[in-house]
């Protein structure tokens, strides 16, 4: 009995040892910095300025915004994107208009107007900043999207 | 009784020519009276078109202030602001006079309690916003362009997409409230309404 507590601490001892050598090589995104030290502030991001639509990266992904949205109001009582993006304003507005996927409830069931679960755009239409990848990225798109 | 004496007697005299003071006298008494009267019921108005006046009622402060706070006019990159009275009041004396003579109605509703609850504030919001959009229109939005002047407009520094938006607007004879709505507070209801009459943002 005793003999096994001891082997029990000393692999204790011997685990805690290992993870703080490992703390030693393992650097987080928030960089090499102690705990009780400030990381470096990053700088503020600045939206893009207002461009042609951004291609795609794949089939499925939902198109980016290329135009600041700043003080947008998409809420219950109105939705600002639907005033250019909209079928009844697209043309006038010389934007994209929306797709008629967005037209379908859940059930596959077409609708009048734009389906309540896709209503509010920027779930997955996001803008964009000036900002970098923050590690270096290989991935290339699909052919048949080129 | 007396009172009443008293008042004929101030009546009277008021009446009467005077026999007792001298006409410059009089004149310059006046005068004085004048610039004090006058500079009192200027500092009074200027109070009154102060946005620590406007939001001293809850009704502003807990809808429209509140919403205002997150919008451009509020704050922005180089800190000007635009603060209640530099949209809502008119700038010259004159329109400045009818718009305060029409704000005794707001005072009056507010004496009522018309709006004092949100859901009130709500149900009322189409008809509020209704007002101030008939009033831009009717001016060609001149609150707006106390600031905004279209001479001074610089295309090459608007984006891609509100440059064919403006030059089309201004050729049609459109006036910035036409498309410019809830740029500062919540817009209403707008389902039903015309979606080329609400760009809003």
């Amino acid at each position: 009995m005793k003999r096994l507590t001891m082997w029990g601490l000393a692999l204790m001892i011997g685990s805690w040892l290992s993870v703080a050598g490992a703390a030693d090589t393992v650097k987080s995104l928030r960089g090499d910095v102690a705990l009780d030290a400030h990381s470096e502030r990053p700088m503020l991001k600045q939206m893009m300025p207002d461009r042609e639509p951004i291609p795609r990266d794949h089939v499925q992904q939902p198109p980016l915004v290329p135009h600041s949205i700043d003080g947008y109001q998409v809420n219950l009582k109105f939705n600002k994107c639907m005033s250019c993006h909209g079928w009844d304003t697209y043309q006038k507005a010389r934007a994209t208009k929306i797709s008629l996927t967005h037209f379908k409830d859940r059930d596959g069931n077409d609708m009048a107007d734009v389906s309540a679960r896709r209503y509010f755009c920027t779930q997955c239409h996001v803008p964009q900043t000036d900002a970098q990848p923050l590690v270096e990225n290989v991935y290339e798109p699909a052919n048949a999207r080129r | 009784m007396a009172i009443e004496n008293e008042k004929r007697g101030w009546w009277r005299a008021l009446k009467r020519p005077s026999a007792r003071y001298t006409m410059g006298g009089l004149l310059a008494v006046g005068f004085v009276l004048g610039i004090v009267f006058w500079g009192g019921f200027n500092t009074a108005m200027e109070a009154t078109n102060t946005e620590t006046f406007c939001i001293s009622c809850h009704e502003m402060e807990a809808n429209v202030y509140e919403e205002y706070q997150h919008t451009i006019h509020y704050a922005n990159r180089t800190g000007v602001r635009a603060t209640c009275p530099d949209c809502h009041v008119p700038k010259d004396w004159q329109h400045k006079m009818v718009r305060k003579i029409q704000a005794s109605n707001e005072v009056f509703h507010w004496l009522l309690g018309t709006i004092d609850t949100r859901e009130k504030f709500e149900g009322k919001r189409m008809a509020l916003a209704q007002n101030v959009w008939r009033s831009m229109k009717a001016t060609d939005s001149r609150e707006c362009r106390n600031c905004h002047d279209y001479e001074s407009m610089d295309y090459m520094a608007q984006s891609r997409r509100a440059v064919p938006q403006h030059i089309e607007g201004f050729d049609q004879g459109k006036t910035c409230i036409d498309c410019h709505k809830g740029i500062a507070h919540e817009l209403p209801d707008m389902q039903g309404v015309d979606p080329n009459l609400a760009f809003g943002g």
